[in-house]
């Protein structure tokens, strides 16, 4: 009989509990480490600052894995409401349809204030549809800036170059003052095809970059990029430009002091402040100045949030209060001041600024000022291209057959573009 | 005399663990692959286009495949001729120390339990052009090293890391097999007066074939599909395509390319590259061995 009576009140009291359990949300993210930590803070936060909703982040793996985990999740119906997705996965998740939420609808059938106009429309440009409603949220979006090593310059007598003409004279001194290289890069198809396009307001691919369809076709192998790659091909066999890898393992020679700059995304800035036993500074990524007078603006990478179909109504309302928690200038600005991604909104970015935060770490400025130049033409709002994980892949293969000297600038862009358009063509099919 | 037991059902139902594993395991899947294979589809499943031989005419007109091909063929052969070769050596020379048997039999199997991916990295970063030791001691030596562009350099470094793991493997089975062989041959022919190269060569090398020939086969399997996480952590298949092998490629493309019909088709044929060079290895090469 006692026995009895104690299960029926454990059995009440679990029921009475799930009763006013909070709705648990799922988000599936790629940070590791100390940013994977700081997703975790302000997790915490959100949780704590409501009663209504419970978020629970969970650390997928980099990004490929973590797309890879939500997409294979979803086939076995078992997907988070939120997942975290890099710039290049975007054209896959857009072309979803039946898989993904958009965000602007979101936010409107949650009964949530939102305002797209409040966001970078440098930032949000790469999210959005042709009628510029937000499909997802961005998180983390960074673009490149060139690192230099003040001491190394000053040595040289040289400041660290505007344009990439000046690169030459530049890298000239270096070389001759006794250093090792010039310069080396990270991600170099986003630094120098992709943002080199977008800076000079070339296309990058057909059809708006992609904005304008899917029948869209990669169109790098126009003069200005074949002449920016056959000029670091030159660069690399004297020793202006070093390549060391295609993911930023050039940080080490931009370290020890090989080279003396490094073209590198500007959430790169903490890992680089850790590391560099040195003083270093940032400027804007150089241009050619023969190509244009005025550059425009970088485009992002970095990844943005997407919502997940097939849950219900009530997880969306927490999936709305969680994002417009997200953007909220307070979180917002922390979020950028700690990692050095750009603010998403131009709230955050006044805040971070009234802080004086700028003034205080010098080149923390630099990335936002040069992605809001100007107003973004359809050449720079970004990319949106299918399979274009795998057309990163063989846009690197090319650019090293110049690096080592077995192909000719020309023929390798030729011929990346000719892969490339198989690539699209089949994605084009796989998904009308 | 042959003994006959009356039961039917009994060993299948003996049997039916193993075949429930082999089942759910390796056919169901395989059969997955198969089917997938003459298939197009989108990443999220939505929607599903049978193509016949598509995939598969797709692969067979890209050149860059055969390239692939070309790859792993060359890598596959080294890391096979040089894990065998070097773990033979150091087995013939563990087995012959006396004193302290166990300690260089110890560290000499400690690098198999590393995992692929570290080995690759503790490599990677051993021979990085800016910072790694060796990379700077062959460059005081006047050898240039650049595995960022150099393929030829990424293609050894890769080799190596893949090796180094594999020979504590090689190693353990090569000395068992030289613990089998019985002192008293060995003893008859130096008596008779062969020298220790001799009596390697007459003597214990092909007493040795059956192990030789079993450790070809594993290793070739090994370089054909464990080395995946060697690759992954290091070079990803570059520089260009100068270290791409056929496991990464499917790797690539299906898991990070998304592109499952295109991935599965690649898969269709690895399995059938390895299941002929498998054949071939047991028609031609097994009959040299001696058991």
């Amino acid at each position: 009989m006692q026995k009895r009576k104690l299960s029926a009140l454990i059995l009440g009291a679990s029921i009475a509990s799930s009763g006013f359990a909070a709705t648990e949300i799922e988000w599936w993210h790629a940070m590791g480490g100390a940013l994977g930590e700081k997703v975790n803070l302000i997790v915490a936060d959100y949780n704590a600052s409501q009663d209504a909703f419970k978020v629970k982040a969970t650390y997928k793996g980099n990004y490929s894995e973590t797309m890879t985990s939500a997409i294979a999740a979803f086939r076995a119906k078992q997907q988070p409401e939120l997942v975290q997705v890099f710039e290049v996965g975007t054209a896959s998740m857009m072309a979803a349809e039946g898989a993904i939420y958009p965000v602007h609808k979101l936010m409107r059938d949650s009964g949530q204030s939102f305002d797209g106009s409040k966001y970078l429309s440098a930032v949000t440009g790469y999210y959005t549809d042709n009628d510029g409603n937000m499909l997802s949220m961005p998180f983390n979006s960074s673009t490149p800036v060139l690192y230099y090593n003040k001491s190394m310059l000053a040595k040289a007598g040289v400041t660290p170059p505007k344009t990439w003409e000046e690169m030459q004279s530049v890298g000239e001194k270096l070389l001759a003052s006794g250093a090792k290289c010039g310069f080396t890069t990270a991600w170099q198809s986003w630094v120098h095809l992709e943002n080199m396009s977008s800076r000079h307001n070339q296309p990058f691919a057909t059809q708006a970059n992609g904005f304008g369809g899917m029948d869209t076709r990669l169109a790098f192998n126009s003069p200005l990029q074949v002449k920016h790659v056959s000029k670091m091909g030159e660069w690399q066999q004297n020793g202006i430009f070093s390549y060391s890898g295609r993911r930023n393992d050039g940080a080490a020679k931009f370290y020890s002091q090989d080279c003396a700059m490094y073209t590198e995304s500007s959430a790169g800035y903490a890992g680089i402040k850790k590391n560099a036993k040195f003083d270093f500074g940032v400027v804007e990524l150089p241009y050619w100045a023969g190509e244009v007078k005025q550059p425009s603006n970088t485009i992002i990478g970095g990844a943005s949030l997407w919502v997940l179909k097939g849950h219900k109504s009530e997880e969306y309302k927490g999936v709305a209060s969680f994002l417009n928690y997200l953007s909220s200038a307070d979180v917002q600005a922390d979020w950028h001041q700690f990692s050095g991604y750009l603010p998403i909104t131009t709230a955050a970015y006044n805040l971070t600024k009234g802080e004086g935060f700028y003034a205080k770490n010098l080149g923390t400025e630099i990335a936002v000022q040069q992605m809001t130049t100007g107003t973004p033409t359809e050449n720079t709002k970004g990319l949106r291209l299918g399979n274009f994980i795998q057309i990163r892949g063989l846009i690197d293969e090319a650019l090293e057959s110049v690096w080592n000297g077995d192909a000719d600038a020309q023929s390798a862009l030729d011929n990346a573009v000719e892969r490339g358009n198989l690539m699209l063509s089949k994605f084009e099919k796989a998904n009308k | 005399m042959t003994v006959t037991f009356p039961h039917k059902t009994l060993p299948w139902l003996l049997i039916a663990p193993q075949l429930l594993v082999t089942l759910i395991f390796f056919l169901w899947p395989a059969g997955q692959a198969i089917e997938q294979a003459f298939y197009q589809e989108d990443a999220f499943g939505l929607s599903r286009e049978f193509v016949a031989l598509e995939n598969f005419i797709e692969l067979l007109q890209d050149p860059y495949y055969y390239n692939s091909i070309g790859v792993t063929l060359v890598f596959s052969m080294a890391v096979a001729v040089s894990g065998l070769s070097i773990a033979l050596v150091l087995a013939t020379m563990a087995d012959r120390i006396i004193r302290g048997q166990m300690v260089y039999q110890t560290l000499l199997i400690w690098p198999y339990a590393v995992a692929p991916a570290l080995a690759g990295v503790l490599w990677w970063i051993l021979f990085d052009p800016a910072q790694g030791p060796i990379a700077l001691w062959l460059e005081y030596m006047g050898i240039e090293w650049d595995h960022f562009v150099n393929g030829g350099d990424a293609m050894i470094l890769v080799v190596i890391a893949a090796t180094w793991k594999q020979i504590s493997y090689n190693f353990l089975f090569f000395l068992a097999g030289l613990q089998a062989i019985p002192r008293s041959l060995i003893e008859a022919a130096a008596i008779d007066g062969a020298g220790p190269v001799r009596r390697f060569w007459d003597i214990v090398f092909p007493l040795l074939s059956p192990t030789a020939f079993f450790l070809l086969v594993m290793n070739i399997v090994y370089a054909f599909f464990e080395t995946f996480g060697v690759i992954d952590a290091t070079t990803a298949g570059g520089p260009g395509q100068s270290t791409k092998i056929l496991v990464y490629k499917v790797y690539e493309d299906g898991f990070v390319g998304l592109d499952l019909g295109g991935s599965a088709a690649q898969s269709v044929i690895l399995m059938m590259i390895v299941g002929l060079m498998t054949v071939v290895q047991f028609r031609f090469i097994e009959r040299k061995v001696q058991y």
